[in-house]
């Protein structure tokens, strides 16, 4: 059912000319993507993908539109080729499908080989209930901070392209720039101030809550940025940057990262490997949950820094 | 504490902790000097590896101390050992060369972000080279292709944002399809760890779902490493990158792309199940051989001569790609080693035409009329580099070329050596275009004063030219090392 509303949205977006109508569709398609995700017990990926996709994304993806235009322009090429393209591409996924383990197999090999030793052994040597933070952030901890560095990465990137733009064109007059439909509609301005304090909370009780349920840095960076975001929104760029100055962002986007690996060389200096938290206290396990907040602070830091980074690049530029 | 024994680890998170060091110096020479100094620290720690390796064999690391299949591990063997010297070194070179160029080409008030996301792509091309676990790798893939997305759209000429956001579809593609191949096989394995995956894919081999990773995995890896015909988004991102940048990822981006396919072709997939049974000889054969010949005779035809270079690149990833065909120990010695070889001439040569970008604000082949007698040492070494990239001996060029013919012949594929023969006399046609125009046509009738290149600019280049000539006359480190690579990958004795 999920499925087959994916597939229909897909399809519109494949059709569709009017950008808006696109952006929209891209938001309720990773909806759909959470739900099925919840379907599928991932809660903590459903949770991302609801924050990132359906949220954040969005968002970015209005702030372009806004800078550009809102309909397509027809395409040059044939379309010929790439349908081929896609439909062979398709038709391979689909053969690869074949021989795979049925779904939910007790016997698949990725509930035989790796998984049971997490699912096992990590309350005794992480101790979290929430076993997935236990595998992002400690198992595979480096490649968290590997997914850190592509965010920052990211924000770096669009900093270059953009920054130096922005401070020539746009620069104080932005009161209303992506506010200024909204910049004196009251019920918006009192519905937003209660509603962001809440929503800050939320961010920090997801980024603190991590190792007990859903949640964790990514998530909570993302929700903490939407607050920052919608407070931009209704009461315009200048006061948002009164509250958190670019340069501000840009030192932080920054020292998430350097929080993150600070901890991993911190391992190497207290006598272990890089990452490893359990030497970081008296007992492993006050170890790892020692090292797991910290870094997951560092992610938190990096993401919520690197959006409202992105978002204010964006709605700083005018067209 | 003993640093030794952290060093591959500090070989990623050196640079990785720099650069947000480095987003935090607002000074862009500051940053520059930073940055030389981290990459030479690097290379120090990438000779001190391969030393390692050469003298005790692979060394492992668990990060986060969890044992292999349950943590990440990084794992060293001759071949990482080897590409992380290639990349550690090109980068060590282009650096001081970076000083004035970047500081010419690049906004001031962008420097620093620059050196930021340079040191970004450092970080996660040697990422790549050095995990040892699938799923790392396709992290520290999207570090270095985010990073250098950013770095190509930097380029003067406005093109270079199209250029780059093309870039940015292919190799978004590519990543999805490595992605993809990695899921199937984590799906089929339950693991990540490559050693792992090797040691459980025989058991689930003869399955629809292995061989739909493994035809995703060739897909997405050769439309990273610029393999004919999914090189389309390469001659555009190298024309109009910044001169540093094109250097740099000409000598090292691709060559990382076809140690990813060495990786998972020989040591996941075990090169008897990618050559019996995936048949993938005969389609790297074809595909190299058409990558030869189409783009050579292309590079002939340009008047940009970075776009020209550019072309000669997907014809010499031709050649690597030619070797690996083979899957024979000879034909991968020649593979590995033109990696090594071809860094060399290119990084000398985009070095050069930064240079002459430096000094004169173009590339285009009729401004470069007279430049033999206004920038002797700079030409000289682009003819250097050239003759190299056509394989006249005592050049590296030669070496790369006489095992290919050797594995060709071994193989008894002697139309193949034939083959390429052709291809070195189309590589003569373009390099001697430029050679005619430099020093065979009077120089333009303006009346600017061409001088040549500051003495900043020429080192870099000229250490990359006599590298060129040394190893071109003892091969004794390349073509050992290259060796024991090889047959470490093919699991034979050397």
């Amino acid at each position: 059912m999920l499925l087959s509303f994916l597939a229909i949205t897909t399809i519109a977006v494949v059709r569709l000319r009017d950008l808006f109508a696109v952006v929209m569709l891209f938001g309720i398609f990773s909806l759909l993507s959470a739900a099925i995700f919840v379907t599928l017990d991932a809660v903590d990926v459903a949770f991302t993908e609801a924050a990132v996709g359906a949220g954040i994304s969005t968002v970015l993806m209005l702030a372009t539109l806004t800078l550009t235009t809102r309909t397509e322009s027809p395409p040059r090429h044939g379309t010929l080729l790439p349908l081929l393209v896609v439909c062979v591409t398709g038709g391979a996924l689909v053969y690869g499908t074949l021989d795979m383990p049925r779904f939910g197999d007790p016997q698949a090999p990725i509930h035989q080989h790796v998984a049971p030793r997490y699912l096992q052994d990590s309350p005794a040597e992480i101790g979290l209930p929430n076993v997935v933070t236990s595998v992002l952030a400690s198992y595979r901890g480096y490649d968290t901070l590997g997914e850190v560095t592509v965010i920052f990465t990211a924000g770096a990137g669009v900093l270059m392209l953009l920054g130096a733009i922005r401070r020539r064109t746009a620069c104080c007059d932005d009161t209303g720039k992506g506010g200024s439909a909204v910049n004196h509609n009251l019920v918006l301005r009192v519905v937003a101030k209660i509603l962001i304090p809440f929503v800050l909370l939320f961010a920090l009780y997801v980024q603190f809550h991590g190792d007990f349920g859903p949640g964790g840095g990514f998530q909570a960076g993302v929700i903490f940025a939407a607050a920052f975001i919608l407070y931009t929104l209704i009461f315009g760029l200048a006061a948002a940057r009164a509250v958190a100055s670019p340069g501000v962002l840009r030192v932080l986007s920054a020292l998430g990262v350097l929080l993150f690996a600070g901890v991993g060389l911190a391992g190497i200096f207290a006598g272990g490997d890089f990452l490893d938290y359990g030497v970081l206290a008296s007992h492993p396990v006050a170890g790892q949950h020692l090292g797991i907040l910290l870094i997951e602070l560092g992610v938190g830091t990096t993401v919520a820094a690197v959006m409202i980074m992105i978002f204010y690049l964006f709605a700083g530029r005018t067209r | 504490m003993q640093l030794g024994q952290h060093l591959p680890v500090l070989q990623v998170v050196i640079p990785l902790l720099s650069a947000p060091l480095c987003l935090l110096l607002r000074n862009g020479r500051l940053a520059w000097m930073f940055t030389l100094a981290v990459s030479w620290l690097v290379l120090a720690g990438a000779v001190w590896l391969l030393l390692q390796v050469l003298a005790h064999g692979t060394v492992s690391y668990a990060l986060g101390a969890w044992p292999a299949p349950w943590g990440i591990e990084y794992h060293v063997d001759h071949v990482s050992a080897f590409v992380l010297l290639i990349v550690s070194g090109i980068s060590a070179v282009v650096l001081p060369f970076a000083g004035i160029s970047v500081a010419r080409e690049i906004p001031a008030d962008r420097v620093s972000l620059f050196y930021t996301l340079y040191l970004l792509c450092l970080t996660g091309l040697l990422g790549i080279v050095i995990t040892g676990d699938a799923f790392n790798l396709f992290v520290f893939l999207e570090i270095s292709a985010l990073s250098s997305y950013a770095l190509i759209s930097q380029g003067r000429d406005r093109r270079a944002l199209t250029a780059s956001y093309h870039y940015l579809i292919l190799g978004t593609i590519g990543a999805t399809f490595i992605l993809i191949g990695v899921g199937l096989l984590y799906m089929m394995t339950g693991t990540l760890n490559m050693q792992d995956i090797a040691v459980r894919l025989p058991a689930v081999t003869d399955t629809r779902t292995v061989r739909t990773a493994f035809a995703f995995l060739i897909v997405g890896i050769s439309l990273k490493l610029a393999l004919f015909p999914l090189h389309l988004w390469l001659p555009n991102a190298y024309t109009y990158a910044p001169s540093v940048v094109t250097a740099f990822l000409a000598a090292t981006a691709t060559k990382v792309g076809v140690y990813v396919l060495l990786r998972f072709v020989f040591t996941i997939f075990g090169a008897a199940f990618a050559f019996q049974v995936m048949s993938l000889g005969p389609i790297l054969l074809v595909l190299a051989l058409l990558a030869i010949f189409s783009a050579s005779t292309v590079a002939i035809f340009q008047d940009n001569l970075k776009r020209m270079l550019a072309y000669s690149s997907v014809a010499q990833i031709g050649y690597m790609v030619l070797g690996i065909s083979f899957a024979s120990l000879t034909g991968l010695t020649a593979g590995i080693l033109h990696l090594f070889n071809h860094a060399l001439m290119k990084g000398a040569l985009f070095l050069a035409l930064g240079a002459v970008f430096y000094q004169l604000g173009t590339v285009q082949l009729t401004q470069l009329r007279g430049l033999g007698r206004r920038m002797p040492w700079t030409m000289a070494a682009i003819v250097i580099g050239g003759l190299s990239l056509v394989g006249v001996p005592l050049t590296v060029g030669f070496i790369s070329k006489w095992y290919l013919i050797l594995a060709a012949l071994e193989s008894g594929w002697w139309p193949v050596a034939v083959l390429v023969l052709l291809g070195s006399l189309l590589a003569m046609v373009y390099v001697g275009r430029l050679v005619e125009t430099a020093y065979f046509h009077a120089p333009p009738e303006d009346d600017r004063e061409v001088r040549e290149a500051p003495l900043s600019l020429l080192l870099p280049i000229w250490i990359l030219i006599l590298a060129n000539l040394y190893f071109g006359i003892d091969t004794s480190l390349t073509v050992g090392v290259a060796r024991q690579a090889a047959a470490l990958l093919l699991g034979v004795s050397p």
